[in-house]
């Protein structure tokens, strides 16, 4: 698929690279994030990358489609990779009791051990595609193929804070409580989304991510921590 | 008592609202901000308010309040809104007029007969501590407004002003059009080819009804069924305010203020951003027709709508004006919104 540029409303402008998930055109769409955005252009009010494509924004009072479409097209043209420096996350994870609901029923769908599942959870590096669906909710790719499964036939109602969630070939935290319907095979202390930080999702696109076992002992010592604002996850810069 | 407003009665859903947390779709936070952007900031401007200042948007039921300040000045917004002033020989007091209410007042917001919304501006507005830069209330996530929530009973509502001054009423010479009589107007979305040529004749010929389960997230409709291609399942793509995104039932969905930042159905139409307010104010069982422009035309309209507000705001006047001034406001406003033709 070519790269389309489309006006999708008088108010925004996509730019499409294709119509499935794929690493690579999440690289493409997260390097047209940099761009558009270091550049700095005239009537643009925010963008919002997704998994095949970036949403601009624009104000119709300052710009137009038009005209936002000729400042994109040398960035289009001459814009190699991303220069956003990666992080890799350490997210603990609980894998146990009550923590992880869906685990059993998991197992039998995919005919592995409750064990095996916590292995192929934690054996993949994640790449959070994008941001959506709650404020802060990542959407991490890609689960081991032998894990991955349809949404839940009966969304719940009430999904905890901190669940973390698999569906289909993707993997994610509840950042708030909220309804659902993944499977949820355990639980993270780590607050994904605090409203009081100038960045408030923890996760950025283009952050990768690795869950660490911990056990329910330490899942509670954490969000003690967590709560008295004296734990950050440890993260570290990739190199390009 | 926090000197401000006592919440007695806080209608069905009132909350705080301004123009939208713009910024953070990134990071999946909605926009949100008022679903009838043109009332609010037309209340705000009457108040002496920047246009973008926070007012409480009450839904289908007005609030009754309480004046815990010395005085206020306040200004309802809305199409056939108004506000009663409790006691034992109640007053009416109409939109787009501000009113000063000395300690001890109660008042009632009261809804126009046709619209969902209206807005109660504050002169100075409300002390409240902005979240991510705007003070509107997303109930979904707890964030901003008053505690994240739609106001209670006996909610205080801090005022940046302690009083205002004891000045005479102001008014819109012109009150803004609802617009209820108009079509719809819309873009064409970017899956317009995931629906058979027969839903797109439909889209545009049929009438719909916004529903009952509708809320600030998003309008419902019912009307004809607007048929897939294929699939209605897309990866998710970004959303603009007033996309209109069909599930698989076939029944459309206009995205609205509090709608997520991204989702995963194809979107055969977006409102005109200029069409937002018109659409936003409509209740359940009011009936839509669709037109469609393209992008330059949506964003003349828009550029044109502009202007109209801009005249309405210049409009202002004291109540005691003399019909001349009526007639300035009425010749600009035609003149820039090209109903009179010149030189």
């Amino acid at each position: 698929m070519t790269i389309r540029v489309v006006a999708s409303s008088d108010t925004s402008i996509v730019i499409e690279f294709g119509d499935h998930i794929d690493r690579q055109l999440s690289d493409q769409v997260l390097a047209a994030h940099f761009a558009v955005d270091e550049a700095g252009i005239s009537g643009v009010v925010e963008l919002v990358p997704t998994f095949r494509s970036l949403m601009i924004h624009y104000d119709p009072l300052v710009t137009s489609a038009n005209v936002l479409m000729g400042d994109l097209k040398p960035l289009l043209a001459s814009q190699q990779k991303s220069h956003r420096v990666a992080r890799l996350w350490d997210i603990p994870a609980c894998y146990d009791g009550a923590a992880a609901p869906d685990l059993e029923s998991v197992a039998q769908a995919t005919r592995m051990s409750t064990d095996e599942i916590i292995g192929l959870h934690m054996s993949e590096t994640y790449h959070v595609y994008m941001i959506g669906f709650l404020p802060g909710y990542p959407y991490m790719g890609d689960v081991s193929e032998a894990l991955q499964l349809p949404r839940r036939k009966e969304p719940r109602i009430r999904v905890p804070k901190g669940a973390i969630a698999i569906a289909t070939s993707m993997t994610a935290v509840y950042p708030t409580e909220s309804p659902g319907g993944w499977h949820l095979i355990g639980s993270t202390p780590v607050a994904m989304f605090n409203s009081a930080q100038p960045q408030p999702a923890l996760l950025a696109p283009g952050d990768k991510v690795r869950f660490r076992r911990i056990s329910i002992a330490e899942h509670e010592t954490i969000e003690g921590d967590v709560r008295k604002g004296t734990y950050t996850p440890s993260v570290k810069e990739l190199p390009s | 008592m926090t000197d401000g407003l006592t919440v007695i009665e806080p209608g069905l859903h009132t909350t705080v609202q301004d123009l939208g947390r713009y910024g953070y779709q990134q990071f999946g936070v909605p926009v949100s901000g008022a679903l009838d952007v043109d009332s609010l900031r037309l209340a705000n401007i009457l108040t002496g308010n920047a246009a973008d200042c926070a007012a409480l948007e009450m839904l289908y039921q007005g609030a009754i309040l309480e004046v815990t300040a010395e005085r206020v000045c306040v200004a309802v917004g809305g199409m056939g809104a108004g506000l009663q002033i409790l006691g034992d020989t109640p007053q009416s007091v109409d939109a787009w007029q501000t009113v000063t209410l000395e300690r001890q007042a109660r008042f009632r917001v009261v809804l126009g007969g046709d619209a969902c919304v209206c807005y109660l501006a504050i002169a100075g507005g409300l002390a409240l501590s902005p979240v991510l830069g705007s003070l509107s209330t997303y109930t979904r996530s707890g964030l901003g407004g008053y505690l994240g929530r739609p106001l209670r009973a006996g909610d205080a509502l801090p005022l940046q002003r302690a009083s205002a001054p004891s000045a005479e009423p102001y008014r819109l010479a012109n009150a803004p059009d609802p617009g209820f009589s108009r079509p719809i107007r819309c873009t064409w979305g970017i899956q317009k080819d995931f629906f058979t040529e027969r839903s797109h004749d439909a889209f545009v010929s049929e009438p719909f009804a916004i529903q009952a389960e509708s809320d600030r997230m998003g309008f419902r409709l019912s009307g004809p069924v607007l048929e897939h291609v294929g699939a209605y399942d897309i990866v998710s793509d970004g959303i603009a305010t007033g996309a209109i995104q069909v599930p698989g039932n076939g029944n459309p969905i206009v995205l609205m203020a509090d709608r997520q930042t991204t989702g995963g159905y194809p979107k055969i139409a977006n409102v005109i951003s200029a069409d937002l307010s018109t659409l936003g104010r409509r209740r359940p069982g009011h009936e839509i027709r669709f037109e469609i422009v393209d992008i330059e035309t949506a964003e003349e309209i828009r550029r044109a709508h502009e202007k109209y507000l801009r005249a309405l705001e210049s409009g202002i006047e004291t109540v005691a004006a003399t019909k001349a001034i009526d007639l300035d406001v009425l010749y600009s406003t035609n003149l820039i919104s090209g109903v009179i033709s010149g030189d």
